[in-house]
């Protein structure tokens, strides 16, 4: 497996503000990669430097070998790029802008069509860009950088203000997209579509990488409590407890009795003796107990 | 399909499926065109209200002028030019022996051209009637009297409407295209900056020879009865001459905004001025020397100057050559200026 995508000490500086300030790693080849933080941490400038949108003030970029700045028509063909924004152009059908898209690589209108099919808006093939749902534009615009059959796919916040549903349909997409072997970037500012996506995470923030490696790694490396919760009344607080014993932290909030602790086995098989666990929560460390365990700070998109 | 054909057919259907676009690249100027012709060409329909201050001797003479004029009298000159310059009548007339003085407001040109042409008609009447040559009229032309209405309004609303049309299209597709990162998905697409821009000129070119092929095609409907002149196509050069002169000005007008409602607003201030000053909607002959002067330095009055040349006042082919060289000198600096302003994103 060759690595897809080498990025050496990367800088880029607006004015006074050091937007990308030192950024190493690299992709493998197959490998679904995210860039992980919030607004502002610098991931989108890096994935344009990556793209070959900017110029970085210092530091190389490689995406299959080739060098992306300036304007390498050589990679284009090869990397695909869905944009923030639905760049679409006015007033054209569904199946008139993939055509159009298909025609800059040299794609036929069949092949564009036929990925049309894949990302499921055949049947919206006719419906005007501007009057698809934020879903189906959003698969239109990835059906789009996809038309050319690229080896590298690069998403900018693919899932922003997308409602839980599409959210899960976009994700299906992906993971199938990147199952066919391609290499997938995406940025996000969602902890759990890092976690759900991504083969490995970068987690940014303040234009530096805090921590990189695979979702449940990153995760188990915290050592943090295990959260488990019952309804409130079938665990009375005293006995709570007596059960967790002294390292664990309980509460009662009247809804929820929850106990915060570093041994879940013996909590649980203690409340499976007392045939507890039913209708119980049990909750591990997220991606987003790393940023608050990285930086100090609540994880805020 | 072509990058080049692809992307033209996009930007064409995004054009032809603009109401919007289409109104004001198509339906508004021929309305300008509908309204002009038809007020001006049937002149007599209603009566112009003439003050006569004093006695005219040569008007009470004149019973068919009652036909087309109202006259109410009045003794105070003033009084009655005040009334004029009101827009209560529309002109006053006063006799000084042989010599009829005529007032008008230039606010109705309309009316004050009626008015002229029924009083030059009154005096050369009376001029073949009497002694020779008793009477003079007194008035300041208003336009080139050797041209109908229809002749002379036709070329100067078709170069306004090519110049808005290409203008306004070059502008506004920039500034939504960059708004809507459309350029920023181009230039991540293996297509040549060449091909785009190729595409974008083929279009608008596209769109202002139907522009002319529907304006001149309306204008000689009989209604209207537009005569064209014998070398009337050497007008395809001009009209492509200026529809790239305005495309580079929508070009800096998109590269300067920062949307695309700024962008037509900085389009609209930079062609509906010059429409007036390049002597567009009404002739400059009136106009002081040195506005005539100035008009020079616009592109639209070398592209109506041209156009009124070749279509209808029969002047050869070889005759819009210096206009022709002068539009396309327009076109290249402004062209250059637009390459350097020319922006791929916001930031």
């Amino acid at each position: 497996m060759g690595q897809t995508i080498v990025v050496r000490d990367l800088h880029k500086r607006y004015g006074d503000v050091h937007a990308v300030d030192g950024v190493s790693f690299f992709v493998e080849e197959g490998e679904f990669f995210g860039i992980l933080g919030p607004n502002g941490a610098g991931k989108t400038t890096t994935l344009e430097i990556i793209e070959g949108l900017r110029q970085a003030d210092a530091g190389t970029v490689e995406v299959l070998g080739l060098s992306p700045w300036p304007r390498n028509p050589r990679l284009l063909p090869r990397i695909g790029v869905q944009l923030q924004a639905s760049s679409f152009f006015e007033r054209l059908t569904a199946r008139e802008q993939i055509r159009t898209f298909a025609s800059l690589y040299g794609v036929p209108p069949a092949k564009a069509d036929e990925m049309l099919a894949v990302v499921g808006l055949e049947d919206k093939a006719g419906t005007r860009a501007e009057q698809l749902s934020g879903g189906q534009s959003q698969r239109l615009s990835i059906a789009c950088a996809l038309v050319h059959d690229p080896e590298v796919l690069f998403l900018d916040e693919p899932s922003a203000a997308l409602d839980p549903q599409a959210r899960r349909n976009l994700w299906d997409l992906l993971r199938s997209i990147n199952k066919a072997g391609r290499t997938v970037v995406l940025t996000t500012h969602y902890m759990d579509e890092a976690e759900s996506l991504c083969d490995r995470v970068a987690i940014m923030d303040n234009g530096r990488i805090l921590e990189l490696g695979p979702p449940a790694t990153l995760v188990r490396g915290l050592d943090s409590a295990t959260h488990i919760s019952l309804e409130t009344g079938t665990l009375a607080l005293a006995d709570a407890r007596e059960l967790a014993g002294p390292e664990a932290a309980v509460e009662d909030d009247g809804v929820s009795l929850k106990i915060a602790t570093h041994a879940p086995a013996t909590v649980l098989t203690a409340l499976a003796e007392r045939n507890l666990l039913t209708g119980i929560q049990v909750r591990g460390a997220t991606l987003e107990d790393v940023f608050l365990n990285l930086t100090g700070r609540e994880y805020r998109a | 399909m072509t990058p080049l054909r692809s992307l033209s057919r996009a930007m064409l259907y995004g054009f032809l499926r603009d109401r919007m676009a289409l109104f004001f690249a198509i339906l508004f100027p021929l309305m300008f065109l509908v309204l002009f012709g038809t007020i001006l060409a049937n002149p007599g329909t209603s009566k112009s209200e003439i003050i006569q201050v004093g006695a005219v001797p040569l008007l009470d003479n004149a019973p068919a002028a009652r036909e087309v004029l109202e006259i109410s009298k009045a003794d105070d000159l003033a009084a009655a030019q005040e009334k004029v310059r009101r827009g209560d009548a529309t002109a006053a007339v006063r006799q000084q022996g042989d010599k009829l003085e005529l007032y008008y407001s230039a606010a109705d040109q309309v009316r004050a051209g009626t008015v002229q042409g029924v009083f030059g008609q009154l005096v050369g009447q009376a001029n073949m009637a009497g002694v020779p040559q008793r009477f003079t009229l007194a008035t300041e032309q208003v336009e080139d009297k050797s041209l109908n209405t229809i002749q002379y309004i036709t070329p100067g609303l078709l170069a306004w409407a090519i110049s808005m049309g290409a203008a306004f299209g070059a502008a506004a597709t920039l500034v939504t295209w960059r708004e809507k990162k459309i350029l920023r998905r181009l230039r991540l697409a293996p297509v040549r900056t060449g091909t785009i821009v190729s595409a974008r000129v083929g279009v608008s070119l596209a769109i202002s020879l139907l522009q002319t092929a529907i304006f001149l095609g309306v204008a000689s409907l009989p209604v209207f009865g537009l005569q064209l002149s014998a070398y009337w196509w050497m007008a395809v050069p001009l009209v492509i001459a200026g529809t790239l002169v305005f495309m580079a000005i929508g070009m800096v007008a998109g590269g300067l905004a920062k949307s695309a409602e700024g962008a037509t607003s900085v389009a609209n201030l930079i062609v509906l001025p010059m429409a007036f000053l390049s002597g567009a909607f009404f002739p400059l002959d009136a106009a002081p020397g040195w506005l005539q002067t100035l008009s020079n330095i616009f592109p639209m009055k070398h592209m109506t100057q041209g156009m009124l040349d070749v279509l209808v006042r029969g002047q050869g082919p070889a005759s819009v050559l210096p206009e022709l060289g002068i539009i396309l000198g327009f076109a290249l600096v402004i062209g250059v200026a637009a390459v350097l302003i020319f922006r791929w994103d916001d930031v």
